[in-house]
């Protein structure tokens, strides 16, 4: 069953009727939204406005973008610089570079520093596509989540991108969002909520014994294989973890009480990722059996986004074989 | 600038020399040449140049100073203590549990230190961030960066001089603390910087030479910085690693480590006979 509290677009299982835009698009027009809201947001760019969309920014608060060139090392020093005089700097580029390349600079001059840098990691994931293995990011989420004072928000759509900019400009830390290259699905829809550190179940089975803890756009794909599978009679309940930092701790307990089986899903090195964080949250906890949807320890290749999503499990259709695999 | 108020600088900087060597004994670890080499710069910092108040470190008015090579934050804390920023005793508390004087310099623990830095190459981008902010906002406060000559091999580093001097950040002003040494030997054995001066001219800076343990040179040399208005200024200030301490001068060995309980007598008796010349040459 669907969550109806979440008001999601009633063509939730006809996915060729929901709209397909990137998060990337979301953060743009959300970068423009907290832009005209607070004078003190500034876009720093390292050489990628138009791929990033802090294009659509720099085209309408000329003043308050910078060029930084091909550079993360130094967007990263800049924008705390900018934070800590009391701006709010929102750093683009791809996440392979940033936090890629610039991870110390990250660690000591943001997160250390504690000054209110926002990293945005665009072109994260294997649905980068043709590009390669070089600009597919994979291990993001986990050098973010490991660094103290640093949040981490995974957005499953461009709407809720669009909403997680507009949070993370006012939340006063440093924070990381993920975003992605390729066009997904639209579900949820401006009456959706979103708060940090919130996650929600999407999709509710009467008496499930499997639950999927998903991130990004696997959470769409899990939605679908949950419906899917429960035709077949398997019943399969679904979380967004957006939040990856702060973890809610309570709603993730909440939603595992009474499963056999834990599955993760993310675009993302199973090792130390989003899996990882929920493993770390149940072995203390609540001990459940586990299974892990991610990058099984190797790097991406080129291809079509979706040639490469349906290669490595990341579709409706791969979660399904992997449920059905580990029941 | 009178000869009185010369001696009263000179006298201050020996001070803080004093209680550099005095701390670090206390510490048992810490670096000894670089804030010894950059006390007299410090010292014409804090009590001439920079718009601070001490009761008040985050007043929105005053100038910026960061110092982008932490290691030699001894001095920085040494000279904020002189400048009644915290009691002098706190400066016993250096690199030990619980002190807010960390090994390297941490901005939320002690208010005033702008921002947290060890890790090399890394200030020049924060100053330059700063000094870009400012100008957003048309403010007239300036952004000064400390830096030593080591930290030059860092990519880092030489993107953000790339940047200042794109964005004709003339509100920043760099001071390089150029001293020679660095962990593993002499600056030009282990990665040889050679013409720093034309290196900085042709990222489209303003430089200026000083020696950097003529305060009155330094002062001059800022005042010149702030009358330059189409570019950063870069003053590269040439001094002596382990100055005032004859015996440790110049020598790389002492990057890194603090003086045992009998060298700190022997420095301690150098700084005071350094007094008494300094009182006697201005006395002539």
């Amino acid at each position: 069953m669907v969550n109806k509290t979440l008001h999601l677009n009633s063509n939730l299982f006809n996915p060729e009727q929901l709209e397909q835009v990137a998060t990337r698009d979301g953060f743009g027009k959300g970068l423009v939204e907290t832009g005209e809201k607070n004078p003190d947001v500034v876009a720093l760019c390292a050489d990628l406005a138009e791929s990033t969309r802090a294009q659509w920014f720099k085209e309408k608060f000329p003043d308050r973008y910078v060029e930084l060139g091909v550079a993360e090392q130094n967007l990263a020093t800049v924008a705390s610089g900018f934070a800590n005089y009391g701006k709010i700097p929102f750093i683009m580029s791809y996440a392979a570079f940033s936090p890629g390349r610039n991870w110390e600079q990250i660690r000591s001059t943001i997160a250390l520093n504690n000054v209110p840098v926002k990293i945005i990691g665009a072109h994260a994931g294997v649905s980068v596509g043709p590009d390669g293995a070089t600009h597919q990011a994979l291990e993001d989420i986990a050098t973010m989540r490991v660094l103290p004072n640093m949040t981490v928000v995974v957005p499953a759509d461009s709407e809720e991108a669009r909403k997680a900019t507009l949070a993370i400009a006012e939340n006063g830390k440093p924070s990381y969002l993920r975003l992605a290259r390729a066009k997904t699905p639209v579900f949820t829809t401006q009456d959706t909520p979103f708060e940090i550190g919130q996650p929600h179940v999407v999709y509710q089975a009467e008496n499930p014994k499997i639950g999927i803890i998903a991130c990004g756009s696997l959470v769409y794909q899990s939605v679908l294989a949950a419906e899917a599978l429960s035709k077949q009679g398997i019943e399969v309940s679904v979380m967004n973890l957006s939040t990856i930092k702060p973890m809610n701790e309570k709603a993730v307990l909440d939603f595992v009480k009474n499963l056999d089986h834990v599955v993760t899903a993310e675009e993302h090195q199973v090792a130390c990722g989003m899996g990882s964080a929920v493993a770390e949250v149940l072995v203390k906890h609540s001990p459940k059996n586990m299974s892990f949807i991610g990058m099984q320890d190797r790097y991406g290749e080129s291809g079509s986004p979706d040639e490469l999503l349906e290669y490595f499990g990341f579709t409706k259709d791969g979660i399904v074989k992997h449920i059905k695999d580990h029941l | 600038m009178t000869d009185e108020r010369i001696k009263e600088l000179e006298l201050q900087a020996n001070d803080i020399r004093i209680s550099i060597i005095d701390m670090l004994e206390d510490a048992g670890s810490g670096h000894t040449a670089g804030p010894l080499g950059m006390a007299d710069v410090f010292t014409a910092f804090y009590f001439e140049i920079l718009k601070y108040d001490p009761k008040n470190p985050e007043w929105k008015e005053r100038d910026r100073l960061i110092l982008s090579n932490g290691h030699i934050v001894p001095v920085r804390y040494a000279t904020m203590a002189h400048a009644g920023y915290f009691p002098l005793d706190e400066l016993k508390t250096l690199r030990k549990f619980g002190s807010r004087l960390q090994g390297h310099p941490e901005r939320e623990r002690l208010p005033g230190l702008e921002t947290t830095s060890g890790p090399l190459g890394s200030g020049l981008g924060q100053a330059a961030g700063m000094a870009f902010g400012l100008r957003m906002d048309a403010k007239k406060n300036r952004v000064y960066c400390f830096t030593s000559d080591g930290e030059h091999d860092a990519g880092n580093f030489w993107e953000s001089a790339m940047f200042a001097a794109h964005h004709k950040l003339s509100n920043l002003t760099v001071v390089v603390d150029r001293n020679n040494i660095q962990i593993n030997g002499f600056t030009e054995n282990v990665m040889a910087l050679g013409d720093l001066k034309g290196k900085w001219e042709s990222f489209g800076w303003h430089v200026i030479e000083v020696d950097g343990h003529n305060i009155e040179a330094i002062i001059d040399a800022v005042h010149e910085a702030h009358a330059i208005q189409e570019k950063p200024t870069c003053i590269i200030a040439h001094t002596i690693p382990g100055k005032g301490i004859p015996e440790i001068e110049n020598m790389y060995e002492w990057h890194g480590k603090p003086p045992s309980t009998e060298e700190e007598q022997r420095f301690l008796k150098e700084l005071r006979t350094l007094r008494g010349k300094i009182e006697a040459s201005h006395a002539e």
